[in-house]
């Protein structure tokens, strides 16, 4: 757990946005309309270096929306992200990759046939070095493998032989395949998409232990879940979206998860509890 | 990153039987097993119940007989593996053959005719992968489509006439060279070579890997970058090149270009494709499963020749061995995926 206490001071040591460190990410009046439907209206968003920030919103409250945007796959209408402080605008996830955002979604991420060592470098392939590799395009399997496995044990992902296709993993640990992936080559931030939701208790708590892991190294991460008990278990501040945009970030120190629901369900006014970051508080 | 947190638990080192039974297993999922075991069963039994069977000119002669089909199904594998299909693989050979034939036989440059051919069946493929690609319909009815129309083609440009072949650079591959009493035509070894180029590309380039992924994954290979629309027509565009070899091919073989020739080829390579162990699912298979998919169709038809057996039987035996086949596949697909 002494990972889990290393987040934590890196997380206390950082103030909020106002003059504290500049945000890894953040974004400012971020809307999106699909037809009639606005499902992002005026949303900020700030994720902090080092820290582990859950994103929960009631079904349709258009967190997804802030996430797609967020990771390239959705162009906004208005608004802009800044990455330490440079203001980008991605056309697709695989720019936002090319920038060191990494995204691990909920199921979709990994070819099952493929092997554990294939899977981790899938688009990104290492090729020999020589006439090998430019000419005949040979990609250096044994250099995968290797990596491959220096990523897992980093992580502490047991798994006997990269050279398993995925699909012979249990859920877990395919799933903690895609988080391994997420972290050997984000560089900036790792996104995840309810990694957890369709795994059982032992199986989630593995992929939690990872993100700990992840978040101990000082790579933040911005954390999609339902689970109220995991958000408060690993989160060092909770975002809550509401109605398309940011409704208040709490911190689960000072909080209950009633609170959070509370804000989450328009049941309690985020200011009335305290909550909000000045960020979100911010006179625009 | 230079240390992380807590010292990660490293792997324990594998004990050897584990080691031992991973290989085992390994070697288990490894698809061309089955089919390799199912050839070399075949060739035991025809040569022990037939005198004919188990001589070299005989080999030679199932080598001859399966290389069109089989440069066919190797382009059949590559649009298979990423879950397609195509149907107009043999007529679009047949529009190669007539191409480099008529061209000839009107007096034209025999190089000029062949790279005529392959041009249209490098054109015709495309056309496939764009409508696949780029439309997003559906591989079986835009090559049961395309499969229409070039036969139709075919004919048309034949005016539904054959043309003999004198040429011998059109004929190049049927000729070959005598070993050991043995008569190996360069056919067999372009055959051997495309089938080594492909298993190269498939199994050690990046482009292979995506090809695996695309057709076993499509929405996260997507995802992790790929470019999967290109991908696949890259593979289209590859097996229409692969078609105008094996109209080349079999130009060699049986030198007369016939509109009417080989009209079931298409299902004759899917069945090669089959038979050697790849999902029609997309995403699992080799090449050299293929190689070996098309020699026990060549071995069946040879071997229940030479046992006096009536040629609609050895359709049953084909059609069965492509039964079992995707059975195997789908159980060993449920299993995975449990």
């Amino acid at each position: 757990m002494s990972e889990r206490e290393r987040g934590r001071r890196q997380s206390t040591a950082a103030p909020g946005p106002s003059g504290g460190p500049t945000p890894v990410l953040e974004a400012r009046g971020l809307s999106k309309s699909y037809g009639h439907v606005e499902a992002m209206v005026d949303a900020d968003f700030d994720l902090l270096p080092g820290e582990v920030l859950a994103v929960v919103g009631d079904n349709g409250a258009g967190k997804s929306t802030l996430i797609k945007a967020l990771s390239g796959a959705v162009a906004p209408d208005r608004g802009e992200i800044r990455l330490d402080g440079e203001r980008v605008s991605f056309r697709s996830p695989i720019e936002a990759r090319a920038r060191g955002i990494e995204t691990v979604y909920q199921d979709l991420a990994v070819a099952p046939a493929l092997d554990i060592a294939s899977n981790l470098f899938l688009g990104r392939e290492i090729r020999r070095s020589g006439v090998l590799g430019s000419v005949f395009r040979m990609v250096d399997a044994a250099a995968m493998r290797a990596e491959a496995q220096h990523q897992l044990d980093a992580l502490g992902v047991r798994i006997p032989d990269v050279r398993q296709p995925v699909e012979s993993l249990s859920g877990g640990q395919r799933q903690s395949v895609a988080v391994a992936r997420a972290a050997a080559f984000g560089t900036r931030l790792v996104i995840m998409d309810e990694p957890t939701a369709a795994l059982g208790v032992r199986e989630s708590g593995m992929v939690l232990d990872l993100i700990r892991r992840i978040s101990a190294r000082g790579l933040p991460v911005v954390l999609i879940s339902h689970n109220m008990p995991q958000v408060f278990d690993i989160a060092d501040r909770i975002h809550v979206h509401r109605l398309g945009r940011r409704a208040a970030v709490l911190n689960p120190r000072d909080h209950t998860m009633n609170d959070v629901v509370a804000v989450m369900t328009g049941a309690a006014d985020p200011e009335s509890l305290g909550g909000g970051t000045p960020a979100a508080r911010e006179p625009r | 990153m230079t240390t992380t947190a807590t010292d990660p638990p490293t792997t324990p080192p594998a004990p050897a039987d584990s080691a031992r039974r991973e290989a085992l297993g390994r070697a288990l999922r490894t698809p061309v097993l089955g089919p390799l075991a199912a050839l070399v069963v075949a060739v035991v039994i025809f040569s022990v119940t037939t005198d004919t069977f188990a001589t070299a000119g005989n080999a030679s002669l199932v080598l001859q007989q399966s290389i069109v089909i089989g440069t066919l199904a190797l382009g059949q594998t590559l649009i298979i593996l990423t879950a397609g299909i195509d149907l107009a693989n043999g007529a679009i050979a047949v529009l190669g053959t007539l191409v480099m034939a008529k061209h000839v036989v009107g007096g034209g440059d025999p190089l000029t005719a062949l790279l005529l051919g392959v041009v249209a069946t490098v054109v015709l493929g495309t056309v496939s992968g764009v409508l696949v690609t780029r439309l997003g319909l559906p591989p079986f009815i835009v090559t049961l489509g395309m499969l229409t129309v070039t036969f139709a083609l075919a004919r048309l440009y034949a005016e539904s006439r054959s043309y003999p072949v004198g040429d011998q650079l059109l004929r190049f591959w049927g000729q070959g060279t005598t070993v050991a009493g043995v008569r190996l035509t360069w056919g067999t070894f372009l055959l051997i070579g495309i089938f080594a180029v492909f298993w190269y590309a498939l199994s050690r380039t990046a482009w292979g890997r995506h090809v695996y992924a695309v057709g076993n994954a499509p929405e996260a290979a997507r995802l992790t970058g790929i470019k999967t629309r290109r991908t696949i027509l890259s593979v289209y565009v590859a097996a229409g090149a692969l078609y105008g070899l094996a109209a080349w091919q079999a130009l060699g073989r049986i030198p007369n270009a016939d509109p009417n020739a080989y009209q079931t080829a298409n299902l004759d390579s899917i069945t090669a494709v089959v038979i050697g162990g790849t999902s029609l699912f997309g995403g699992r298979g080799s090449v050299v499963g293929t190689l070996i998919g098309t020699l026990i169709v060549g071995v069946l038809r040879s071997g229940l020749t030479q046992a006096g057996i009536d040629n609609l039987y050895q359709d049953v035996a084909t059609g069965i061995l492509v039964i079992v086949a995707v059975s195997l596949d789908q159980a060993s697909r449920r299993r995975a995926a449990r």
